[in-house]
């Protein structure tokens, strides 16, 4: 029999501390939809997608009454496009993301994720036609989310795609100039992408996956942070034992929200992904998490070993309360959404230099941080490669989101609203890495690749 | 045996207890554990009840406790235990 204190501590965590289901994710494979005429393969798109996901919404909204807990976010992730799409015969992929943000808008998710290409080691015809309509697209849709891989640890790191990938971030800030650049919101550059990641701007269904999946993610800084409360000044056994539990308590809730869903919609359990995911909102923040361990603001001298434990704690509590942990799982550090790294970023307490830092110990990487307008493209490239590097030789996932402002820089803001929240603009270093980036070709695979 | 668990929690005031008792009778729901505190004049109670014989669906038995709430001035909230178990048993 649950006690009385059980069910107050559950209910202080959902009412008190915004532990919530961060997103329902349906990964619905789009490889059976082939076809050489774009029309066609666009119809049978939004068919399959309006067809499986149909209840989706419904299903989370349903169990948020149910148990008590929000379900916050109701998302799709597809088959990378360009992979689903190389058959069609078309010079551009813009109005197959249209097609995703009709579907996307027609079952009522806030994100659809997948308009994506894998070139960690090379280009196809399709993957240059994808990413070659990436400014347009994220320009003329919504709720569309792209991602571009282009390293792995097995594979090393395409040069190439990364020049290219600094060049389409400017374009897609010029394109959506008017509307604080937020199409860059909605792509990210990714070394060692996983393939069941719930989680927006990144998440696409691989190829390995299933015909459909739901993937759950949880997430909970606020309770983490009132659960670090109860043990300030106490060591780090402590202190990580702490977090552990935590985690695990989190995603218990996670799995079985997962289990029912799948069981609800009929569609196979994918993962949990256990992300310590912030948003905008006071007690919802990894930087309190921080303060609350003893550092006076993220950036501070400790904040990677403060983070490098809290991530593996994190991940240690949460593999014990579910079967299939998976996606990114561990903790999120975007700084514009999380109102404790803004404050720090304004303050100069968290420069660019420290978040790349950060990256090596945290679950992705350079995430949503608004950069000068006037950028050179070689030089976001440059941050692509570091942060690709970082990714390739620690076997992690790490990514870029960077927002380039057009027309502002450093002191001013850019303001996207809702989770996306703000951000101050970043500095960035100056000095050119323009002929490093021209190069071209790839980085080969580091020799801790050579496994087999 | 179906559980779910309905929370309580507001100001104190007369027939809070009744009200919530009433609502519940007329869903057929069974109560089986109340449990109820009061801090200065804070009351706060929680039941554990039996919905396997409901005669209505979970939605509607969670938006006519949390109506009969908002009319006392109260946060009244429904929840399957399966969340409880979840969290908190292994």
């Amino acid at each position: 029999m649950i006690t009385r204190n059980e069910i107050l501590e559950t209910n202080r965590m959902i009412d008190d501390m915004n532990l919530d289901v961060r997103t329902i994710t349906m990964g619905i494979s789009l490889l059976d939809c082939a076809d050489a005429d774009i029309d066609k393969f666009n119809e049978k798109i939004y068919n399959k997608i309006t067809t499986y996901a149909k209840d989706l919404v419904k299903t989370g909204d349903d169990l948020a009454k149910k148990y008590g807990v929000p379900v916050v976010n109701k998302r799709i992730s597809i088959t990378p496009i360009a992979i689903a799409a190389a058959g069609c015969e078309t010079d551009s992929y813009v109005s197959i993301a249209q097609t995703l943000d009709r579907a996307a808008k027609k079952v009522g998710v806030n994100f659809i994720g997948g308009f994506s290409a894998l070139v960690q080691k090379g280009y196809t015809e399709s993957d240059r036609k994808l990413i070659a309509s990436l400014p347009e697209a994220l320009a003329v849709t919504e709720r569309v989310c792209a991602s571009v891989n282009v390293g792995t640890s097995r594979n090393g790191i395409n040069m190439d795609a990364v020049k290219e990938m600094g060049e389409i971030i400017l374009q897609t800030a010029e394109y959506t100039k008017d509307r604080e650049c937020i199409g860059c919101a909605k792509l990210v550059v990714f070394c060692n992408a996983v393939e069941d990641n719930p989680f927006m701007a990144g998440a696409f269904h691989g190829v390995g996956e299933g015909d459909c999946a739901i993937n759950v993610g949880v997430s909970g800084p606020g309770v983490v942070k009132k659960a670090l409360e109860e043990v300030r000044g106490a060591d780090f056994e402590t202190l990580c034992e702490q977090v552990k539990k935590t985690a695990f308590k989190i995603t218990r809730v996670g799995q079985m929200i997962a289990q029912e869903a799948s069981a609800l919609l009929d569609v196979p359990f994918g993962i949990i992904d256990l992300s310590l995911a912030p948003t905008p909102a006071v007690g919802d923040s990894i930087a309190e998490i921080f303060q609350e361990m003893g550092l006076a603001e993220p950036g501070a001298p400790g904040t990677t070993a403060a983070l490098a434990l809290l991530n593996d704690n994190v991940k240690k509590g949460g593999v014990m309360a579910s079967s299939y942990v998976g996606g990114l799982s561990g903790a999120f550090i975007p700084v514009s959404e999380d109102h404790g790294m803004i404050s720090a970023a304004e303050k100069g307490a968290l420069t660019l230099e420290k978040l790349e830092a950060m990256t090596c110990v945290c679950s992705v990487g350079l995430d949503m941080i608004a950069i000068p307008g006037d950028t050179p493209a070689t030089t976001i490239s440059g941050i692509i490669a570091d942060e690709a590097a970082i990714g390739m030789v620690n076997n992690k996932t790490t990514a870029v989101r960077l927002i380039p402002v057009i027309g502002r820089g450093v002191g001013q803001s850019v303001e996207f609203g809702g989770l996306l929240g703000y951000a101050p603009i970043m500095p960035v270093n100056t000095y050119s890495c323009a002929p490093f980036i021209n190069r071209g070709g790839r980085i080969p695979a580091p020799i801790h690749s050579f496994k087999n | 045996m179906e559980k779910a668990v309905i929370t309580v929690l507001g100001n104190d005031q007369v027939g809070i207890t009744a009200k919530v008792c009433t609502i519940l009778a007329g869903q057929n729901v069974n109560i089986l554990d109340i449990s109820q505190t009061i801090v200065d004049t804070y009351f706060n109670m929680v039941m554990v009840v039996d919905i396997a014989k409901a005669n209505v669906t979970f939605e509607a038995m969670g938006e006519e406790l949390a109506a009969a709430g908002d009319a006392m001035g109260l946060k009244i909230k429904v929840q399957h235990t399966a969340i409880f178990d979840a969290m908190h048993r292994i």
